[in-house]
Order: structure tokens, then C-alpha cells, then sequence
């Protein structure tokens, strides 16, 4: 669909060690990893394979043992843990598992709070946040506690708030895991949808194979390297691959 | 689903302009004070408590300086001539008495006062006796003594005329104009009635004229305790005092802020007095701070979650710290305005009491910023706490 478009996210020979002595553990082993906008690229693989250190290296959160990643062209190498910050506030977006809203605030004030990290002027926020959460279809939820909100609003919030202040990146961590079939499956469909900008590209990890027919191309991962690629407009590989 | 409307840009900002909000640190900071509302009892109630007792303290420390200085700060002079080691106003001893006439010679010097002072013993009318504090001034010139509620100054010229507070009315047996007592074995009348003029030792003032405190205190016509000198328009005061020093060996010339900060170094200081209040007033603060050290701990532990969470979105720790001083300030801020109110009740039923407790706009504004102070320092642990954070942890919830 969107061959012909830069990487927006780009990760070379990724190595990433965990632990040290006899708990030492290679966790990823020379990952090759390109996120092109316009596109939801699902990120598969067993417990342990190195998904989620991935996504925690692609989202600024570890820094690799090797390897270089460049996130909307600026390079990570040799950032701090505050320059890490700053890249994620700028460029990456997260979508958690367990959503992770806090508690204190409403959902506007969710979405608002990313928005003040990001920068945005504070006159605007509340603005800003009733456009995300207007784009999720939860306008009338604003003013709700995440207490107050189902499992399946819940992670549409967060999506709310992944997409405000339009970051470069969205990545997802098991976004449906939490969540029934039917919330589940409308949580990919909005992913797929937040996808389809072209100056956007979005990585969710699932394990669930339901998820696939939202997919534009499928990473299967595997003791720490990438075993498989495929495409959507391959649709015989992709069921292929995500059936493997 | 329908969601058409996620791929557009979400940042144009287009809709209708809502209220501004209140910056996020601060909506973050109040909704994570008011989560619990335990824990923030908890807090508020150990910097109530520390307020209180910080206030409170302090304010006995400022009454009992108050008390110390009284006689200073109406017994109006220059440069004063003591015997030599005087510790304090209240430990007085006798000049030779060819003091005054040496002083007056002395160049620079406008007027020279006299006041006897001295320890007496003061028999009640209807038997029993305690120790008093006599001071013997030239009332027609002086200021000594003031407040003077019942009678006059004046009346004091009277034969063995004596002034008393009426705090001290049931110590000295008395409780009206015209009540007699013995005055080291001397009868004395009650001439004049003043109010809350007490001593920092307890003891009972008793003004007296300086002819009456000389007979009563069995001194020589020339002997005095203290003589006050004032400086004539345009003399140098340490030159003065350096001339009256080269003339009077025996004595010391002290100019008046030197002896009132000694007499309160040595009542305060000396005697371990001061010392002991602003110990309990920094037990006052230690003890807040460990209170609010502890909630504070407590309540970014338990929205640890939410932190890392935002460290994940990109808070920079400067935001996240900027959170925590926050709440810090707030229970700083709410634990003063209820600690203040309680320490000011507490001044106002003290008020008729032998303890005085002052309040003033500086110390209620020190007791402000050393409440913030003590909050903010009870946050380092939390923030210790919150720098530790591994974002990483988001994933594995």
C-alpha cells in the first residue's frame, strides 16, 4: 500500500542483553526492523521470544546493547535517559495492555496530560483532548473516571491519548489482551484506522491471530530474532505467517 | 465501528475554545493529595501538630524575649554604666556611686539617669513572704514605670509609694490601691496598679521611686545599680563610651543593644531556657518532617504505577519531581492554615495565663516558609523514590 514511503522508525542489528553472569540473557540477537507510516504492522511471537523488549527498545524505553534505531530521522545513539524521554514525548505514542490511565483524571484529562507533555499550550489541551476523544467515539465519556469506563473505553482512551499531539509513532502492547472478542476486535479496527495516516506508522505486539485481518503487514519474532515478514497485499502469506 | 475520523490529525485545535485548564503538575499533584483521603489526614494531622508545636514554641520564645527586654525597651538611653560583670538586667549589684558625677563630665554625654535595682523580700499583709525584684527609677523624668492601669507614675513620689502588676496580685497578697505590705521590713503602699508587666524569672516587679528604692533596698544617697546616659546631639556614641570606659575602670559602658542582647544571651542561652524551647521547636519540625517524609513516601508508592507510566509517555523527571513538590507544597500549605488556626486558639486561651505566647506577621510568615521548607525536604524521599523508576515496568502489568 505504501511501498514507496520512508521508514519512519528504522532499527539495525538490534542486540539487547539482559541481566549479567550466569542470568545473563540474549534477549534480541541482531534485529532488523523497519515501521513505515500508513501502515499497522503486528508483531508476533511466543512468551519470551523478545516482543515486548523490543517494543520497549523501538519506544525509547531500553536502549539496545547494539545496534542503531532513528525514530522520524533522529538517531538514538548516545541519548540519556532524559534524551530518551524527550523522543518518546515527541515521536512515540503507547498503547498499554492494562491502558494505564490514570486513575485521578477523567478521560479529557487523560488525553490532556500526554498533550502537556507534548508540549501543547495549556489554553489549547482541553481542545486537543475533545478532538482525540472525539476521534475514538468517546466524546460523551469526557467528563467519566477511568473507573467508570469499560475495558473496551479504556483502551480507546488510551489510543486517545496515544494519538494526541500526533506523534510520529503508535506502539501497541497487547492492546486486545485485556479486552472480549468484540471490544477487542473494535480497538484493532481503530488502530487500523489511526494507521492509515500516511505520516504515522503504527507497531501493535498481540498474540491473538483474530487480529490479523486488521494487519498491513505481519513480524513474527522468535528467540530473539525476526523468523518472518509479510505483506497484506500477499494475503495468502500473511494468513500463512500468521498462522505459523 | 465507524472511525473515519482517528486517521485525521488530531492537534488542529478547531473546536470551540474551552476554559483554560489548571496546569497539569498542579490538577496531578491535588487529584493524587485527595485520592486518599486517609493518608491525607494522616499528613495534615502531622503538619497540624508540628505546626502547633513549632508555633508555639517559638511564640514562648518571643514572649519570653519580649519579657526579658522590657525594661530595655522603655528605659530609654544611649550607652548604660553597669557594675563590671553584670550578666543581665535582673542580676544586679551596686556602682561605687561617684559614677554619675564622673559621667556627667565627660564630654558627649546630655544626661545621666539612675535606677537601683535589686532582689527584696516582700511580706504579705496577711503573712508570708516571696522574693521580688525592686527597681527604683526617677519616675518624674523616666519611663519607668508603664501600663500603669490603676493610680499614676506620679503617685509613686508618695511616701514608700510602690507600683505593682496586677498579675501578680495573689503572690504578693495584695489587690488594690492603698494596700499595704513590708518591703524588707519597710512598710510600702500600693500607689499604682499596672498591667502584664511579669518578669522572664517570675519574680514580682515592684517600681518604686529611686529615693524610695534606695531606702528600701538600705543603699548609700549616691549608689545606684545602673545609670543611664543619654549622648548630647551630634556626639559619637562608641566615643563617648570609649571616654567613659577610660574614666570609670570599674564599671562597663555598654551601649544599649549590647546590653539588652546580653541579657537576653543570658537568660535565653546561658541558662539553657532558650535553648530548650528552640530544641522542641526543632523536635516540632523533625517530627513533621519524618510525618510527611512518611505519607508522602507512602502516597507516591502507591501511584507508582501512574508515574512510570508517564516517564513511559515522555515526563521528563523534572515534571514528575515538579508533581511531587507540588502535593508537598499543598500539605504544607493546608497543614499551616489549620495548624495556625489551632496554635492561634491556642494563644488566645493562653492569654490570661502567666505564659506568654506572642504571634507575629514574621513569624507567622517564618512558620509559612519553614512549613513549605520542612514539606518540601519530606519529598526528597518520595522523589528518591520516583528517580528510581524504570518505564519499562508498563509493559510487564
Amino acid at each position: 500500500m505504501t511501498d514507496e514511503l520512508p521508514p519512519i522508525l528504522e532499527a539495525k542489528d538490534i542486540t539487547k542483553t539482559l541481566g549479567s553472569g550466569a542470568a545473563e540473557v540474549k534477549a534480541l540477537k541482531g534485529v532488523n526492523f523497519d515501521l513505515v507510516p500508513g501502515e499497522l504492522t503486528l508483531l508476533m511471537g511466543p512468551s519470551g521470544s523478545g516482543k515486548t523488549t523490543l517494543l520497549s527498545i523501538l519506544g525509547c524505553i531500553l536502549s539496545p546493547t547494539s545496534g542503531s534505531l532513528r525514530i522520524a530521522g533522529l538517531s538514538t545513539a548516545g541519548l540519556d535517559a532524559e534524551g530518551m524521554a524527550n523522543l518518546r514525548r515527541q515521536h512515540v505514542g503507547f498503547v498499554f495492555q492494562a491502558y494505564n490511565l490514570v486513575p485521578t483524571l477523567t478521560a479529557l484529562e487523560n488525553v490532556m496530560l500526554a498533550l502537556d507533555l507534548r508540549g501543547a499550550a495549556r489554553g489549547d489541551a482541553p481542545d486537543l483532548a475533545a478532538e482525540a476523544l472525539a476521534a475514538v467515539k468517546l466524546s460523551h465519556r469526557e467528563s467519566a473516571s477511568p473507573s467508570k469506563l469499560s475495558g473496551g473505553e479504556k483502551q480507546r482512551v488510551a489510543i486517545a491519548r496515544a494519538l494526541a499531539g500526533s506523534p510520529s509513532v503508535i506502539l501497541a502492547d497487547e492492546p486486545t489482551a485485556a479486552l472480549d472478542a468484540e471490544n477487542g476486535m473494535a480497538v484493532m479496527e481503530l488502530l487500523a484506522e489511526v494507521a492509515k495516516d500516511t505520516k504515522r506508522g503504527v507497531l501493535a505486539v498481540t498474540h491473538d491471530h483474530r487480529t490479523l485481518e486488521y494487519a498491513d503487514r505481519i513480524i513474527r519474532i522468535e528467540d530473539g530474532r525476526i523468523v518472518g515478514r509479510a505483506r497484506r497485499k500477499d494475503d495468502a502469506a500473511l494468513t500463512a505467517e500468521g498462522a505459523h | 465501528m465507524q472511525t473515519s475520523s482517528a486517521q485525521a490529525a488530531v492537534g488542529t485545535g478547531s473546536a470551540g475554545k474551552r476554559r483554560k485548564p489548571l496546569p497539569m503538575v498542579i490538577k496531578l499533584a491535588y487529584r493524587n493529595l485527595f485520592h486518599d483521603r486517609l493518608s491525607l489526614a494522616v499528613t495534615l494531622t502531622g503538619i497540624l501538630f508540628s505546626v502547633v508545636l513549632v508555633a508555639v514554641q517559638f511564640g514562648i520564645y518571643l514572649g519570653s524575649e519580649r519579657r526579658i527586654a522590657a525594661m530595655f525597651d522603655h528605659a530609654q538611653a544611649d550607652l548604660w554604666i553597669v557594675p563590671l560583670g553584670t550578666k543581665s538586667f535582673d542580676d544586679p549589684s551596686f556602682l561605687t556611686g561617684r559614677e554619675r558625677h564622673a559621667a556627667l563630665s565627660s564630654a558627649g554625654v546630655a544626661e545621666v539617669q539612675e535606677l537601683i535595682v535589686g532582689f527584696v523580700n516582700w511580706r504579705k499583709p496577711k503573712g508570708g513572704s516571696t522574693a521580688a525584684l525592686l527597681v527604683g527609677s526617677e519616675t518624674a523624668s523616666g519611663n519607668l514605670p508603664w501600663d500603669v492601669v490603676n493610680g499614676t507614675v506620679a503617685a509613686l513620689a508618695s511616701p514608700s509609694g510602690v507600683a505593682i502588676d496586677d498579675t501578680y496580685f495573689t503572690e504578693l497578697g495584695v489587690n488594690k490601691l492603698g494596700d499595704k505590705a513590708e518591703v524588707n521590713n519597710l512598710e510600702v503602699t500600693v500607689a499604682a496598679v499596672t498591667h502584664n508587666i511579669r518578669s522572664f524569672t517570675t519574680l514580682p516587679y515592684v517600681f518604686t521611686t529611686l529615693g524610695t528604692g534606695r531606702n528600701l533596698l538600705d543603699a548609700a544617697s549616691e549608689q545606684t545599680s545602673y545609670l543611664l546616659v543619654k549622648l548630647a546631639p551630634g556626639a559619637d556614641r562608641e566615643e563617648t563610651r570609649k571616654a567613659l570606659a577610660a574614666r570609670l575602670p570599674d564599671t562597663e559602658i555598654l551601649p544599649h543593644d549590647v546590653f539588652r542582647q546580653r541579657s537576653l544571651d543570658y537568660w535565653l542561652f546561658e541558662t539553657g531556657a532558650g535553648s530548650a524551647l528552640i530544641a522542641g521547636a526543632i523536635l516540632g519540625i523533625i517530627v513533621g518532617v519524618v510525618i510527611v517524609a512518611q505519607t508522602l513516601y507512602a502516597s507516591t508508592k502507591d501511584h507508582i504505577n501512574e508515574f512510570a507510566t508517564m516517564r513511559a509517555l515522555g515526563a521528563s523527571a523534572g515534571y514528575i519531581h515538579k508533581v511531587i513538590l507540588i502535593q508537598a507544597v499543598l500539605s504544607a500549605v493546608l497543614g499551616y492554615i489549620l495548624g495556625m488556626c489551632l496554635a492561634m486558639l491556642v494563644i488566645w486561651a493562653s492569654k490570661d495565663s502567666t505564659l506568654l505566647i506572642v504571634m507575629t506577621p514574621r513569624l507567622a510568615l517564618f512558620l509559612l516558609a519553614l512549613t513549605v521548607g520542612m514539606c518540601v525536604l519530606a519529598a526528597i524521599c518520595a522523589i528518591f523514590k520516583v528517580t528510581r523508576i524504570d518505564p519499562a515496568v508498563v509493559f510487564s502489568r
